[in-house]
């Protein structure tokens, strides 16, 4: 249990609101899809903040043009990696934007172990500080009780 | 004009460029005479274009004044020299090639003046200032003088590195996407002690703001030494992304008396893993390109406070617009620059503010008078700078917010966060919630300049301190008339 003021990993959009449900996460797709954006369905058992990579299950879906069936290709997901991160990524591929414009998560383990801080004292008062995932204590696909 | 002596040479005519015997005779000529105005200028897509608001003294024609302030702000000196003819003195001229009387300001005219490429030096917004808002801006026949807008040519604008991140990277970097970043500014500005000062910054973003911030004025005080508050914060910053699994930061403010000393803080909030420093405006242009050259060298965000700014931008008749000083930020280099909030305690016309937002974020700004923006400007794929709204917003107001700004904005609540009547990490949540639930409500179609208030209230049901927040500062607005609004006619007046 991490001990902010939500318990749970607050990356993304909508980590401080109660879970949406599947009919709220299609309206964001469809406000995506509406803005001309692909979107990707990304899973991972180590969500350290500077963990820019999680995985892709398959590619962006530039073709696809409905939010039923980019909600198919999450409960695919959600179906495989049940106690997994998954989040909902947005790309924008405009000139000078050509990034990510949303990202939210939409699965989450049951429990959330967080993170712990590591200190090294460095030259006087200076420190170096590390970020630990706990659950990364454990090796890969065995992290959330799988 | 001070009364020119007419040398007898002369006519009342315009331009007497043409005849240069008589053009560089010893004497003293009206400035429309010397090329300064012409009014069938063809404009040169590799001009700089200016608009100023000049209000001449009594008795000065308009057209005199203009053609004044082009040539005080290129080769002009009072009186006429011969050595014009060993230059190309042509294309060193401004010329000013309009003049409109201002709509509904009698006694000010809009000068339109234009200036070639080879007049300011590449890379170097202090040359180009030196030239535009100089010698010009003290000439006794204007009573006042403005800098409204200008249009800087593509030429130009590619000798420039433009923000050191952008915002687009700055994001990427953040790894937050889709919804404002928040933030705020620790208070009280003065007399914390380092170790108090990281107590308000870890509070503030273990509750769910993304920066913290060092306001104007903390840079080294008796109270606080700068290397204790970089420490001290430091510690919060990595502490509150552990308890949290974000990234975090703080902007700490490296503003110091000199560059060396600048340079000495930013190395060290470098090397405690800082993702962003902070400078104030009144550096000075070079001081800005220099950090941003630094800031460039080490991955890191630059936040811009634009203290000072106030002195020359908010009176209409006199001084610089923000919007040109915004897009000098933006050829200068910084990563955030606060670009006022329209509903917050301080000066901002909402279009007007408006308007310097879309120079900040924009890749081809669009003419738009309302916005008080006068010319197109195509930033050339210049990086974007992420404005920063700050100064007495707080979460009641966040449906204007967004309806107002978009998602590509910095909402800063320093006493709307600090002063909630349940604690810091509370009134951080009810920041973050109320925000993502407006993101989630706008994306889903609903009206929320409409139901707003409707959906901040919906969103206490489940969060106690946003029903806080809410019946603390729900009723607070600063309604008062702006100083700094765009002056335009439907139909463009006739000089």
């Amino acid at each position: 249990m991490m001990t902010n003021p939500t318990g749970r990993l607050t990356q993304g959009q909508f980590s401080f609101l109660p879970d949406l449900t599947d009919a709220e996460i299609a309206l964001q797709i469809e406000y995506g899809l509406k803005k001309g954006y692909a979107w990707s369905v990304e899973y991972t058992d180590d969500p350290h903040p500077r963990n820019t990579y999680w995985e892709m299950f398959g590619n962006p879906m530039f073709d696809l043009k409905d939010a039923a069936g980019v909600m198919m290709e999450l409960n695919a997901c959600r179906k495989t990696f049940p106690n997994h991160y998954i989040r909902m990524m947005a790309f924008d591929s405009t000139r000078n934007t050509e990034s990510i414009t949303m990202s939210f998560i939409v699965n989450r383990p049951a429990k959330e172990p967080g993170f712990g801080l590591s200190r090294q004292e460095v030259k006087g008062r200076s420190m170096h500080y590390t970020v630990h995932s706990y659950a990364t204590d454990t090796p890969e696909g065995e992290r959330y009780g799988r | 004009m001070n009364k020119p002596v007419d040398s007898g040479l002369v006519t009342e005519a315009t331009d007497i460029t043409a005849d240069a015997k008589k053009r560089y005779s010893a004497g003293v000529l009206k400035y429309r005479q010397m090329g300064y105005w012409q009014p069938d200028y063809v404009i040169k897509d590799t001009d700089t274009l200016c608009l100023f608001r000049i209000t001449p003294q009594e008795g000065v024609d308009p057209v005199e004044a203009a053609a004044a302030v082009a040539g005080e702000s290129s080769t002009a000196t009072w009186t006429v020299v011969w050595t014009d003819r060993l230059t190309a003195c042509d294309s060193y001229r401004a010329k000013a090639y309009k003049v409109e009387p201002v709509p509904g300001r009698p006694g000010e005219y809009f000068a339109w003046v234009a200036y070639d490429l080879i007049l300011f030096e590449e890379g170097s917004i202090a040359n180009m200032t030196a030239s535009l808002i100089g010698n010009v801006f003290s000439f006794k026949p204007l009573k006042a003088a403005r800098l409204e807008d200008i249009r800087i040519p593509v030429a130009y604008v590619k000798t420039f590195k433009g923000p050191p991140t952008g915002l687009i990277v700055e994001r990427e970097r953040l790894d937050k996407f889709g919804r404002p970043l928040l933030g705020a500014t620790t208070k009280p500005k003065l007399g914390l002690s380092g170790r108090n000062y990281g107590r308000v910054v870890y509070e503030g973003l273990k509750g769910g703001l993304d920066f913290m911030k060092d306001d104007e004025n903390i840079n080294s005080q008796p109270f606080m030494h700068w290397r204790d508050r970089f420490l001290y914060v430091m510690d919060a910053v990595n502490k509150a992304s552990a308890a949290t699994g974000e990234v975090k930061g703080s902007y700490l403010n490296v503003t110091a008396g000199t560059m060396e000393e600048m340079y000495r803080r930013a190395d060290f909030a470098k090397e405690l893993g800082s993702v962003i420093v902070m400078v104030d405006l009144v550096i000075g242009w070079t001081a800005i390109q220099s950090m941003a050259e630094w800031c460039r060298a080490n991955d890191m965000i630059m936040h811009m406070h634009r203290a000072g700014h106030g002195t020359y931008t908010r009176q209409k008749n006199h001084g610089v617009s923000f919007r040109v000083i915004a897009k000098w930020l933006r050829l200068a280099g910084c990563d955030h620059l606060h670009t006022g909030t329209a509903v917050g305690k301080l000066e901002g016309d909402p279009l007007t503010v408006q308007g310097y937002y879309n120079v900040c974020r924009d890749s081809y700004t669009k003419t738009d008078l309302p916005r008080g923006l006068y010319f197109d400007q195509d930033w050339a794929d210049l990086k974007k700078v992420m404005p920063v709204a700050s100064g007495g917003i707080h979460a009641g107001q966040m449906h204007q917010l967004i309806d107002l700004f978009g998602d590509d904005v910095v909402l800063q609540f320093g006493g709307g966060t600090i002063g909630h009547p349940q604690g810091i990490q509370a009134g951080a949540v009810a920041n973050r919630v109320a925000l993502e639930a407006m993101v989630k409500a706008r994306n889903e179609g609903r009206n929320i300049i409409e139901e707003g208030p409707a959906i901040l209230k919906k969103a206490a049901e489940f969060c106690s301190p946003l029903k806080a927040a809410l019946d603390t500062w729900g009723e607070i607005s600063f309604n008062y008339t702006s100083t700094d609004t765009s002056d335009y006619a439907v139909t463009p007046a006739v000089a």
